[in-house]
């Protein structure tokens, strides 16, 4: 009788191991399936070449580039039906290694010349990169300015929370010539990899102040507050875009950097707050 | 040999144990699984045999002796460590509750000590910044009563790597204490133990390799724990920057420091690996 039960438990608790596996497999199929469904689909890229422009156009762009940039792609795909254009944003080292390191894209938007370089030092551009529009750094703040903070020397007071871009990334490198420009010695609580997370940090309410580019408090609306200051002239970053050599859609990567130089992306890009050239 | 072969299951059933296991380790392996299987092990190894091709072995020495690199070895070791050590203390008694006792909702229950498993960890290391932030549900108040902030901390490296390692832990545990026999306990507790020393004294020691297996588990896990760290901690050399953190950045203006690290991450793990196999990691 009780050994009887006792087994019956045995077989319960089987059961219910077995259930959780088929839970733990079926959340990882699914996670599986959205994965599979969100990459560019290969069969508009991989339709003939005709004279009218067609296919996937990607573009592999700073971070800081994300909101001006997904505008004028809807732009592009409205101008040009049939189109698609796919974004890969992220901090511009890392776009520039995959791009060495044979990533599919057509075109490249760097937010400084020196990860452009990365790029044109391994012949993967097509002719000299341009200069479309420069940017500068801001520092961010929490909503409010709880922390009075007014100049880059403010950020330097203990017992703040600053978070800056790491050197390798553009953002960090312009901060770093801010800070050494104007003598000061900032200890970050973290070096993040991207300039958006180092924004996201404020906008979580992390870290009470980031430098940053002025467009990305521009985007971040009223989540965060921006302080202007006057070093940030020193360091202004020139964001050079280029055609790449293995372009798969070279067309209508020419098509999309002459959409970000026409009067429209200027004006889609200046709202943004980027300087113009 | 091919005579055995031929003959079959007929031959099998009729000679005895001894005979009948040597015939069959005997036997050819069919193709169906020997291919895909040589391929799954090409495919698991060929890309470390990738970093060793490609290490700059001229330059290792410099690029290895370099105070960063020590410092985010030193700072992985010591965080996984810690971060092994808070899953044993917690995950231990949470597999046991799972294994032993029954309650409404249990199969939910472990579903969602798994969850940590199949979570992308980016999105745990938000999860945690939403719950143990500055500006967290619970970190709220332990900004506000304790003075006491995780995020861009060595502790904080500590919370991110426990969180993703320790359902690895758990599984492991909870399988090893439903292989054991529960009589064993029971004896015990009818000798008069209370449920607390029987777990003590006979189960502790009846599971401790299935806890072992675990520790080296979640340890391996947390080692290499790359997204919650950065997106959690941050990335600050010294206190926050683990050897994954130093890895992904050093890729990206300096490919062959980054290779350099990755080398000493494997060798470490290998190196662990190597050490436990014989004792905790041979199939039971």
């Amino acid at each position: 009788m009780t050994r009887s039960a006792r087994r019956t438990r045995r077989m319960l608790q089987v059961a219910g191991a077995g259930v959780a596996a088929l839970l733990a497999l079926s959340a990882c199929s699914s996670s599986d399936d959205s994965s599979d469904a969100s990459p560019k689909s290969d069969k508009s890229a991989s339709s003939p070449a005709s004279p009218k422009l067609s296919g996937t156009v990607t573009v592999f762009a700073a971070a800081s580039l994300k909101e001006s940039f997904t505008t004028l792609g809807k732009e592009f795909e409205k101008q040009h039906p049939g189109t698609k254009v796919s974004f890969n944003f992220g901090g511009s080292d890392t776009l520039a290694a995959s791009i060495t390191g044979g990533a599919p894209a057509d075109v490249f938007a760097a937010a400084s010349p020196k990860t452009m370089a990365i790029v044109t030092d391994k012949q993967d551009a097509v002719g000299t990169p341009v200069t479309f529009v420069r940017n500068q750094l801001e520092i961010a703040t929490l909503p409010g300015n709880p922390h009075k903070v007014a100049s880059l020397k403010d950020l330097t007071k203990s017992g703040l929370k600053v978070v800056l871009c790491d050197k390798t990334v553009p953002c960090g490198a312009a901060a770093q010539k801010a800070l050494e420009a104007s003598k000061l010695k900032l200890t970050p609580a973290s070096y993040e990899e991207d300039v958006k997370s180092a924004l996201n940090k404020v906008v979580l309410k992390e870290a009470d102040g980031a430098v940053v580019y002025k467009t990305d408090v521009k985007a971040a609306g009223d989540k965060v507050e921006g302080v202007e200051f006057p070093e940030s002239a020193k360091a202004i970053n020139d964001y050079p875009i280029t055609v790449l050599k293995d372009a798969p859609n070279a067309e209508a990567a020419k098509a999309f950097i002459a959409l970000v130089e026409s009067a429209e992306g200027r004006q889609v890009l200046t709202q943004a707050g980027f300087l113009k050239p | 040999m091919s005579k055995v072969d031929q003959s079959g299951a007929a031959t099998d059933a009729l000679v005895g144990g001894e005979r009948r296991r040597r015939v069959r380790a005997r036997r050819g392996v069919p193709l169906p699984l020997l291919v895909p299987g040589v391929l799954a092990l090409a495919f698991l190894v060929l890309p470390l045999v990738a970093l060793l091709v490609r290490a700059p072995w001229h330059g290792l020495p410099e690029q290895l002796t370099s105070a960063e690199v020590w410092q985010a070895l030193q700072l992985s070791l010591l965080s996984a460590t810690a971060a092994t050590a808070v899953c044993l203390v917690l995950g231990v008694p949470l597999a046991w509750l799972l294994a032993r006792t029954r309650f409404p909702g249990r199969g939910f229950v472990r579903a969602l000590v798994t969850l940590p498993l199949v979570l992308p960890p980016v999105v745990g290391g938000v999860a945690l910044l939403l719950a143990l932030g500055r500006n967290g549900v619970i970190g709220k108040w332990l900004d506000a009563w304790f003075g006491i902030t995780l995020p861009f901390t060595t502790t904080g490296v500590v919370v991110a790597e426990a969180f993703v390692a320790m359902p690895f832990l758990v599984i492991s545990v909870e399988g090893t204490l439903r292989a054991a026999d529960p009589r064993f306990e029971e004896a015990a507790t009818t000798l008069g133990a209370s449920r607390f020393t029987a777990f003590r004294r006979v189960t502790l020691p009846l599971i401790a390799p299935g806890i072992a297996a675990g520790a080296v588990l979640a340890w391996a896990r947390a080692l290499g724990e790359f997204g919650a760290t950065i997106t959690f901690a941050g990335n600050f050399p010294g206190r926050t920057q683990t050897m994954p953190l130093a890895v992904y950045l050093a890729l990206q203006n300096d490919p062959e420091a980054a290779i350099a690290l990755s080398l000493v991450l494997l060798a470490v793990s290998i190196a662990v690996l190597a050490g436990l196999r014989d004792r905790w990691l041979t199939t039971s």
